[in-house]
């Protein structure tokens, strides 16, 4: 799986080289809207392991993000065929829009001030928040009762290092995925899974794991996910905000919900227009 | 560099490269203990010890070890429930331990079975021939020859076995690849850097063992 990710990263890395190196027209100039006008493509960053949220089969990706991905293309005249899928890892969502491999990132990308120094924010789009994924018949109702509890996260998520600096009572478990914890939890190692809530109830929306766990319910932190664009993309960002308004009254945002992240039966949330960035302008 | 200037990554960095040393340290001592046990087992004239030697060997040299450090933690610990100790770090810590020393136990095997053929065949007719048994054969001229033959593939094993400590992250020791991993994660404008302070952290610690051992080799040398 590791190495499957690595090939991946690296087939992607080496194909963006030689598209560069050919591409040869200069789009950085322009931003998102200059480049869906002259070329009518875009390339998109998503996550590949996220169910619910973005996750990849064979070539096929699927999820939220994937959706509010293709709102913003159909937003920028972008027809969906000509959207081109690049999976993204946490670890290189700034390098990516940086250096332009991808024009957009929209990979549960909370948004923060050490990344909008980096970047630029359209968003958000959702506010997750953290969670706790227990078995469906415990007793844990939120982060205070985890004292001398198991608590499995990954490994340097920002939910792992919460855990260790706010609840140090609770024993804490890292893998390198969160699939790695669920077999855990339903077999009882583990007291609680955590994460930002809508990335849990995408695993617990899985087939294999139906009515086996719950979501406590009670979120111990704000996590806005934004799309990031180049810094200097102002315009590109203030359009991408334009669009999210947009969906969130004619309804392609709900869609966007009930057709993924819906099905794990949690109402689709609010798209709060007011609270948008700014995009770099204060 | 002001990734590492920043006190909290510096201790996390200073932290993955002690557990790297733990693991290292005492899987190399279990391996080195397995390895020889393992290696007298496979030239014994009792043909079930030399059978368990050779499926060791066999099982444990062609499993990729990330396969065998997640079966010490989901078969081993959370199916079969051995729990190697109180708190969860220390527990994931030992099973590593097991998983690394188990697989580096069939390498250190198969260099003193090496060594053994290095020892000449008069040797041990001689020492039958004064009346030793075979465990006394073996205890007192044929291993002592041997090891010493092959301390320089020690040494490659053992900076194997170093490097091999970062999978044992992939059940929860934050060990220095998982630390990498983190870092990069959170400064994404700096991942070469990164990159090669670690890399370069893991080659200031081997190298020097890389010379150690071929020293050893030199000065250890069964002169014939």
């Amino acid at each position: 799986m590791r190495t499957k990710r690595a090939v991946t990263v690296a087939a992607v890395a080496a194909l963006s080289f030689a598209m560069a190196a050919c591409g040869g027209d200069d789009d950085s100039a322009d931003g998102i809207v200059g480049k869906a006008e002259s070329q009518e493509k875009l390339v998109i960053g998503v996550k590949a392991d996220q169910p619910g949220l973005g996750l990849q089969t064979g070539t096929e990706y699927e999820g939220f993000d994937i959706e509010i991905g293709k709102i913003i293309a159909k937003g920028l005249g972008v027809d969906e065929s000509n959207i081109e899928w690049k999976t993204t890892v946490s670890s290189n969502r700034e390098p990516f829009i940086q250096q332009g491999t991808v024009d957009l990132v929209v990979a549960t990308y909370t948004i923060n001030d050490e990344r909008k120094e980096k970047v630029n924010f359209a968003g958000p789009y959702f506010v997750a928040g953290q969670d706790l994924l227990v078995q469906a018949d415990s007793e844990i109702t939120g982060p205070n009762q985890l004292d001398g509890k198991k608590v499995c996260s990954v490994t340097g998520s920002t939910p792992a290092k919460r855990i260790q600096t706010d609840y140090p009572n609770a024993e804490l478990q890292q893998f390198d995925s969160y699939s790695k914890c669920l077999p855990e939890l339903e077999k009882g190692q583990v007291d609680a899974v955590t994460t930002d809530d809508i990335i849990l109830a995408g695993y617990a929306a899985q087939d294999q794991w139906a009515g086996k766990f719950k979501l406590v319910g009670s979120t111990f932190s704000d996590e806005p996910y934004g799309i990031g664009l180049k810094k200097d993309d102002t315009t590109g960002c203030e359009k991408v905000n334009e669009i999210l308004t947009e969906a969130a009254s004619d309804g392609s945002y709900q869609a966007a919900w009930d057709k993924t992240l819906g099905k794990s039966g949690t109402a689709a949330p609010e798209l709060d227009t007011t609270k948008l960035t700014h995009c770099g302008s204060v | 560099m002001h990734v590492f200037t920043d006190p909290k990554n510096f201790d996390a960095y200073l932290s993955g490269f002690l557990w790297i040393l733990k693991l290292t340290g005492a899987s190399a001592g279990l391996a080195l203990l397995l390895g020889v046990l393992l290696a007298a087992m496979r030239v014994s004239p009792v043909p079930v010890l030399r059978g368990v030697g050779a499926a060791w060997v066999n099982i444990f040299r062609n499993t990729p070890l990330t396969l065998i450090v997640l079966f010490c933690y989901f078969g081993l610990y959370s199916t079969l429930g051995l729990n190697l100790a109180d708190s969860l770090d220390l527990n994931n810590y030992w099973l590593g331990v097991v998983g690394l020393s188990a697989y580096t136990a069939a390498f250190v095997c198969e260099a003193v079975r090496s060594g053994v053929n290095t020892v000449p065949a008069g040797q041990a007719e001689a020492a039958r021939a004064i009346g030793l048994t075979f465990t006394q054969t073996l205890r007192i001229v044929i291993l002592p020859q041997a090891t010493r033959s092959v301390v320089a593939p020690f040494g490659s094993i053992l900076i194997a076995l170093c490097k091999n400590a970062t999978i044992v992250g992939t059940i929860g020791v934050i060990e220095a690849s998982s630390v990498m991993k983190d870092l990069l994660n959170e400064n994404g404008d700096a991942v070469i850097p990164i990159f090669l302070v670690f890399a370069g952290t893991f080659a200031a610690l081997l190298i020097p063992t890389g010379y150690l051992f071929g020293w050893l080799a030199n000065r250890l040398a069964v002169k014939r």
